[in-house]
């Protein structure tokens, strides 16, 4: 089974085209990491999937469900396109928390005020995941009160809470120091072996080879390659692949 | 003196409090019809705000007392008088709040509009609870300032003969045999003291939001 499908994304801004036809299927437990040079439209890819960003031309679909389809050569969005947000949540490079809730608040507020469930059901849950990401202690703290890898820590618990199908990860270690930075990916490490489907946008090459299951390599708006993380990273077929690896391995 | 000049305070006070009841909430809605897909509106709010910032509040308090038998050839109640303070007041002053909350909301970093919608949260769920608590501990300290300001333009009620503490003051300094100097001292007394608890509590407040930044 599809968790996400996207065909043929296309999105320009202004006169500059980023995406320029990327298709990615995620499976239903597969993990995937998007690597490649800034720019190369990694997070727009990701933004097109979150609907946080309307793609030009392309196809979305969601657990088989289609939300935008492709109509001479533009994308048409579903009517109840808001309905697919229930499929996914986003892990943000800036956590997002927000910063006048507590951490729980934060976990519960959108299961409880927007999902409209049971307050004392989520609350357990959220206690729950935060003990397992270490953050039990921190439910009543404000988000200025936390590190940065507990900040993440804490928004990840926050998208977990919504009960996802899957999750998007965009750059979620990027503004973090490199000991914060193991964590947050052990975090991810540890969603991965439960068999979470995610997508990870990311710089760490040893993390994306580690846990993924999939590395797709973008560039200049086009997926240049994609395979078994030992595959890509070990014998990469495409020389502008070899050539970007190459940075990371000095 | 100071017993004429302790009750013409309460017109003062009643002018200031009426004033921020109104225009408080009616910068929000000014705000709101400035941010609006309907154009015409939006127009509308910008020469309305470009009016009430660009002429003196003393002039539109006589626009909006003598307009209606000016314009209209109405004949004005004895009521109107009061009446047409706290309306001028109130559209003056809801115009300087909604710029100041245009500027609270829009340095919230789209990230939390961003988090929102990922949670699902609707636009008028994203407003009321995530950008507008954030915006009031930001728009605090520039709110004070215009609360401070309006204490002391409640004197401008004088222009159109509301008997409030500055007019009072006036009178009791003009009038023969008077106190004079003490009169317009004693009022700057009251006018001071009132805004040195105004500038506390407005402290107290922002003190009270500090738990997060």
């Amino acid at each position: 089974m599809n968790v996400l499908d996207m065909r043929g994304v296309r999105k320009s801004f202004g006169a500059v085209e980023v995406l320029k036809g990327i298709d990615l299927t995620v499976n239903k437990g597969e993990v995937v990491s998007v690597i490649g040079p800034s720019g190369s439209g990694k997070s727009t890819l990701l933004r097109c999937a979150t609907l946080l960003e309307s793609m030009d031309d392309g196809e979305l679909y969601y657990m088989g469900e289609c939300a935008a389809r492709s109509e001479n050569g533009q994308s048409v969005y579903s009517r109840n396109v808001n309905a697919f947000r229930r499929y996914f949540s986003l892990v943000f490079q800036s956590f997002n928390l927000f910063p006048h809730f507590t951490v729980l608040k934060n976990v519960i507020d959108a299961p409880v005020n927007v999902q409209k469930r049971n307050k004392e059901e989520v609350r357990a849950e959220a206690m729950k995941l935060l003990d397992k990401m270490g953050l039990a202690e921190k439910a009543d703290a404000y988000p200025c009160q936390l590190s940065g890898g507990q900040q993440q820590r804490a928004s990840i618990v926050r998208a977990l809470a919504m009960k996802p199908e899957m999750l998007f990860f965009d750059e979620p270690t990027s503004a973090l120091d490199p000991e914060l930075t193991g964590e947050v990916l052990k975090v991810i490490k540890q969603l991965a072996d439960e068999k979470m489907t995610m997508v990870v946008v990311t710089h760490e090459m040893a993390f994306a080879r580690a846990v993924s299951d999939r590395v797709i390599f973008i560039d200049g708006g086009v997926i240049v390659e994609q395979g078994r993380p030992d595959e890509l990273f070990g014998n990469a077929g495409n020389e502008r692949t070899r050539r970007f690896l190459s940075n990371y391995n000095r | 003196m100071l017993e004429q000049l302790g009750i013409a305070f309460l017109k003062t006070l009643l002018i200031f409090v009426l004033t921020l009841i109104g225009s408080l909430p009616l910068g929000l809605i000014v705000y709101f019809g400035k941010k609006s897909r309907f154009a015409p509106l939006r127009w509308f709010i910008e020469v309305y705000i470009s009016i009430m910032r660009g002429t003196p509040l003393m002039l539109q308090l006589m626009v909006v007392y003598y307009g209606p038998s000016l314009i209209f050839g109405l004949t004005v109640s004895a009521g109107w008088r009061f009446g047409a303070v706290i309306t001028a007041f109130v559209i003056n002053y809801a115009a300087y709040f909604a710029e100041i909350y245009r500027a609270g909301i829009e340095s919230i970093p789209v990230g939390q509009y961003e988090a929102a919608q990922i949670l699902g949260y609707s636009r008028a769920k994203t407003f009321i609870r995530i950008i507008m608590p954030q915006m009031i501990k930001r728009v605090l300290p520039p709110v004070t300032n215009e609360v401070i300001t309006l204490v002391k333009d409640t004197s401008l009620a004088s222009a159109i003969g509301v008997v409030e503490m500055f007019t009072k003051a006036k009178q009791i300094a003009v009038a023969p045999a008077s106190p004079g100097m003490a009169a317009l001292v004693s009022a700057a007394v009251f006018y001071y003291i009132f805004n040195y608890i105004v500038a506390f509590s407005m402290r107290r407040i922002e003190k009270s939001l500090n738990y997060y930044m």
